[in-house]
């Protein structure tokens, strides 16, 4: 029996297909099914190609198909409007729900701060956060798991290029939601996020700042090392993450100053926002289907 | 130049876009004290906000000396005549810190994007709309892009239900010619109910000339702040600017000496250091960077070693845009550590 769990994709977009090249490489996630809304669009046609099954009448058509080809995860880049009912229904033939939605129905996920517990849990949906969360919380992480953090805020810089639609329509979204992630996950006791977009040309790569209040004068031999060891976690799953400058100093502050470049897989290498959520939601999968192979979680059963 | 008859509102910046150069400790005392004094000139609208507008309060732009929602609070009931307006940059603030603006009694709110990304105020211009406030789309940094995608820009905000469109100047960095080319063509394609208004900085010494190139093209809502307290070298000095009005038999309402004496009394001595064109600020004009960078520059100069105005040259360079204050302190350290290595050859 092959270890790889079996996966759909949901939303054959910039993300999706970013998601299916990504797993193309994986050695725990095996892409199946691409599901979309529109036969005609290039995202199904693209994905057929690349020889994977395509649907194109949404949820609802891929689900006869989840138990003969025993799906076990699926991966949401649609939007948070319609994620709750794919999740659910998906949820109930026991495939489990990585949401790339702002949806955030189920609890944050952010993998090297907090996958262990959730993989451990067996949560059939777990959210992504977003962007700047991915980017910025394992750094309010590092610093928290060496002291108190009052308050962390959070300053994510990304291209015009690369910010759609959605996030444009509904910006609030992401400030609230990264905010409530930096406290749940992050360990601050406040969040703030800010977001900028920027349409320089050439675009410029994903920026991220990192500010953390200490309750007390910070451990700066403790902190220092806790953030280079935090950076090297997520390099694992996204090489372009790099500690620009920082940790700096200055009194109870503590900031770091990041850059996330893409692999350049779909999307452009400067979009590495885009990146690191792909590549989070993939590594978040991937834990699942590690700890099943290892006997540390049962899978839903299957007659 | 002839504006005889013309018929302007004049908006004051100088508790909000001054809360820059005061870097945002502006006491209740002297906000009210200050909005008492415009009011009673006659000054008809007033910002009043965290420099970065509503939430602004952050490390990275700077903590206030008071909320939001205390200033406006301690404002507002004191007004006899004047409107108090609210800023709000979608990204930093939320349609939560609107709806408090709103329930402080707020009249006006200034929804603001940089000039290309007009498409993320939608749900906020939407939301003041409805609500039934005054609601303008402010887009920043309008040197950086030709008029057409200003007005493609605009179209959005007024498409979302702005009703009054502003070409803002954040940089300080359009002459006469670049303000005339943006208003008149606003003025001339946008529906003819939709306000036009110009914000101007004065960091190349053109706050007044602009302003004056952005009545005749056709604006009717022109930022200034009593005497220029704003970032950089300030906004357009109001009470110059009303005197230059009256000069031109111009309207604006406004009683000349007692908006002198408002900045001469009020503003003036409370003043951390003079608002003036000083080679940093002449710089931002020069160099098209956004005005608020001008402190943070200044105080990475003295942490790390490298001139402002080598900073903010750079940060022009790298097209950085409104709300980018945190490159600032990272670009000064990495310039510091190639210093560093330079001179360790």
């Amino acid at each position: 029996m092959s270890k790889k769990l079996k996966a759909i994709i949901i939303g054959p977009g910039n993300i999706g297909t970013d998601l299916l090249m990504k797993m193309q490489r994986s050695e725990w996630i095996e892409p199946v099914w691409m599901v979309g809304i529109d036969p005609e669009s290039e995202g199904l046609k693209r994905a057929a190609s690349m020889g994977i099954k395509t649907c194109a009448t949404g949820v609802d058509g891929v689900l006869p198909h989840v138990i003969e080809d025993d799906i076990r995860v699926a991966f949401d880049a649609t939007s948070a409007y319609v994620h709750a009912e794919n999740s659910r229904k998906l949820n109930e033939l026991g495939v489990i729900m990585i949401d790339l939605t702002p949806a955030a129905i189920g609890p944050y996920c952010v993998p090297p701060v907090n996958l262990t517990d959730h993989a451990k849990n067996l949560e059939m949906n777990v959210n992504m956060v977003t962007c700047g969360g991915q980017a910025t919380i394992p750094m309010v992480a590092a610093v928290s798991r060496v002291q108190p953090v009052s308050y962390g805020e959070i300053i994510a810089t990304v291209s015009s290029r690369s910010v759609g639609p959605g996030t444009r329509q509904n910006i609030d979204e992401f400030t609230r939601t990264t905010a409530s992630a930096v406290e749940k996950v992050g360990g601050a006791k406040q969040g703030k996020a800010i977001i900028i977009i920027n349409p320089a040309e050439p675009p410029l790569m994903m920026r991220d700042t990192i500010h953390c209040l200490t309750e007390s004068e910070p451990d700066q031999a403790a902190i220092t090392e806790s953030v280079h060891a935090m950076v090297k976690d997520v390099q694992k799953y996204v090489p372009g993450y790099r500690l620009v400058n920082g940790p700096v100093f200055d009194g109870n502050r503590v900031s770091c100053f990041m850059e996330v470049e893409g692999l350049g897989d779909f999307l452009p290498k400067y979009a590495g926002n885009l990146d690191i959520m792909t590549a989070a939601g993939l590594r978040t999968a991937e834990m699942f289907a590690e700890e099943a192979a290892n006997g540390v979680i049962t899978l839903p059963a299957r007659g | 130049m002839n504006l005889q008859g013309k018929q302007v509102t004049l908006h004051d910046m100088s508790l909000r876009d001054g809360m820059h150069a005061k870097r945002h400790q502006i006491s209740i005392e002297q906000m009210v004290a200050i909005a008492k004094g415009m009011d009673e000139a006659g000054m008809p609208l007033i910002e009043v906000t965290h420099g970065d507008g509503l939430g602004g309060a952050s490390v990275n732009y700077g903590f206030p000396a008071h909320s939001d929602e205390e200033y406006l609070n301690a404002v507002i009931p004191q007004m006899k005549k004047a409107k108090i307006s609210a800023l709000l940059l979608p990204g930093i603030g939320t349609v939560d810190h609107l709806k408090m603006a709103k329930d402080c009694g707020v009249s006006t709110i200034r929804v603001a994007t940089h000039c290309t990304e007009a498409d993320v105020s939608e749900q906020h211009i939407g939301m003041a709309a409805k609500m039934g406030m005054d609601t303008v789309g402010f887009l920043m940094m309008a040197h950086m892009v030709e008029p057409e995608k200003i007005l493609e820009q605009a179209k959005l905000m007024v498409g979302y239900g702005a009703n009054c469109i502003y070409a803002t100047d954040s940089a300080g960095y359009m002459l006469p010619d670049d303000v005339t080319a943006r208003i008149a063509l606003l003025k001339a394609e946008l529906p003819s109910n939709i306000e036009i208004g110009f914000h101007g900085h004065h960091n190349l010494g053109m706050g007044i000339a602009n302003s004056l190139a952005a009545i005749e093209a056709g604006a009717t809502r022109i930022d200034g702040s009593v005497a220029g307290l704003g970032a950089g070298a300030g906004n357009t000095p109001l009470e110059v600017f009303c005197a230059v009005l009256d000069r031109m038999q111009v309207t604006t309402g406004i009683d000349l000496y007692k908006i002198m004496d408002v900045a001469e009394d009020l503003v003036v001595p409370m003043m951390d250091q003079p608002i003036r064109v000083d080679r940093d600020a002449l710089t931002l004009g020069y160099a098209g960077v956004y005005s608020s960078f001008l402190l943070f520059a200044q105080r990475a100069e003295k942490k790390y070693g490298i001139q402002a105005r080598d900073i903010l040259v750079e940060l022009g360079r790298r097209g950085t845009v409104g709300g980018q204050e945190d490159m600032i302190e990272d670009l000064a350290l990495t310039m510091a550590k190639q210093k560093q290595a330079q001179g360790a050859k």
